[in-house]
């Protein structure tokens, strides 16, 4: 009972910064809503027993990753009007539609979903989420996909470098 | 009434189509890639909610993945959106469409 007040609260928290995200015209607002949005997803992480997982959420994600976010939107100053220009305004009305149109086709694509496969009896969060069990399936199972994202952000830092560093005198 | 796995997915499915949605809304960069962000959540619920539905630890993996892989997208696209705005001045996507300097 407590699960399903907690979910509507923390998923209606999700939906409204959500919405925020994208009816903001002034990207600072748009990326904090987004943090907003991350932390109350981070909570129904912890609802469906994913304590791990939540915070890492909130650690990576609304942490080092908007952060980020928020060091680029200050540094570019985005806040003068004229750097976004809107010029193509019909993209607009073909963005909503398209969204009403994605969501209709994944609501019905959702109800096509054989109910009765989903496994009813299993009291969910059967002490899956435990950071023992995460761990072991980490290192061992999925320890070469593991060793690769690492080589990928190695990758990433030095194309970064390579970007973003200033060309001496041009 | 109980929290079903149906929930989860309609939720994850309203924070997908609003990040969609906003994508192609957007005509600033970094707006869009918040909504790119705001995807990439959406999909890792529907991930949490499968694993914890269905007792399997290999959903909890993939976000964990997903989460990696959001990083380093984060800063691959924010470096480029720092050498456009130096070299055009602008963090309008519609100004980006030659391919060169």
């Amino acid at each position: 009972m407590m699960d399903t007040v907690l979910f509507y609260f923390f998923g209606i928290i999700a939906i409204a910064s959500a919405i925020l995200v994208i009816a903001n015209r002034k990207v600072l607002y748009s990326a904090i809503s987004l943090i907003i949005c991350l932390c109350s997803v981070a909570f129904l992480y912890l609802i469906l027993q994913s304590p791990f997982i939540a915070a890492v959420q909130v650690i990576v994600y609304a942490g080092a990753i908007m952060v980020v976010f928020l060091f680029v939107i200050m540094l570019l100053d985005p806040f003068s009007s004229e750097a976004v220009k809107d010029k193509k305004k019909f993209l607009a009305y073909i963005g909503v539609v398209l969204g009403i149109l994605s969501l209709t086709f994944l609501y019905s694509a959702l109800k096509s979903y054989d109910l009765a496969r989903t496994p009813k009896n299993v009291s969910y969060g059967g002490g899956v989420g435990s950071l023992n069990e995460l761990g072991h399936a980490l290192f061992q199972e999925y320890l070469l996909p593991f060793e690769m994202t690492s080589v990928l952000i190695l990758i990433a830092v030095i194309g970064v470098v390579v970007l973003a560093k200033r060309r001496a005198s041009k | 009434m109980d929290l079903t796995l149906i929930h989860y997915l309609i939720l994850s499915l309203l924070l997908f189509s609003i990040g969609a949605a906003g994508f192609i809304i957007k005509k600033n960069i970094i707006a869009m890639f918040l909504c790119v962000e705001l995807m990439l959540n959406a999909v890792n619920l529907s991930f949490i909610a499968f694993a914890s539905f269905l007792n399997q630890v290999d959903g909890q993996i993939i976000v964990f993945f997903v989460m990696v892989v959001a990083a380093v997208e984060a800063a691959v696209g924010l470096a480029i959106t720092i050498v456009l705005y130096r070299n055009r001045n602008t963090l309008n996507a519609d100004d980006a469409d030659t391919m060169k300097g």
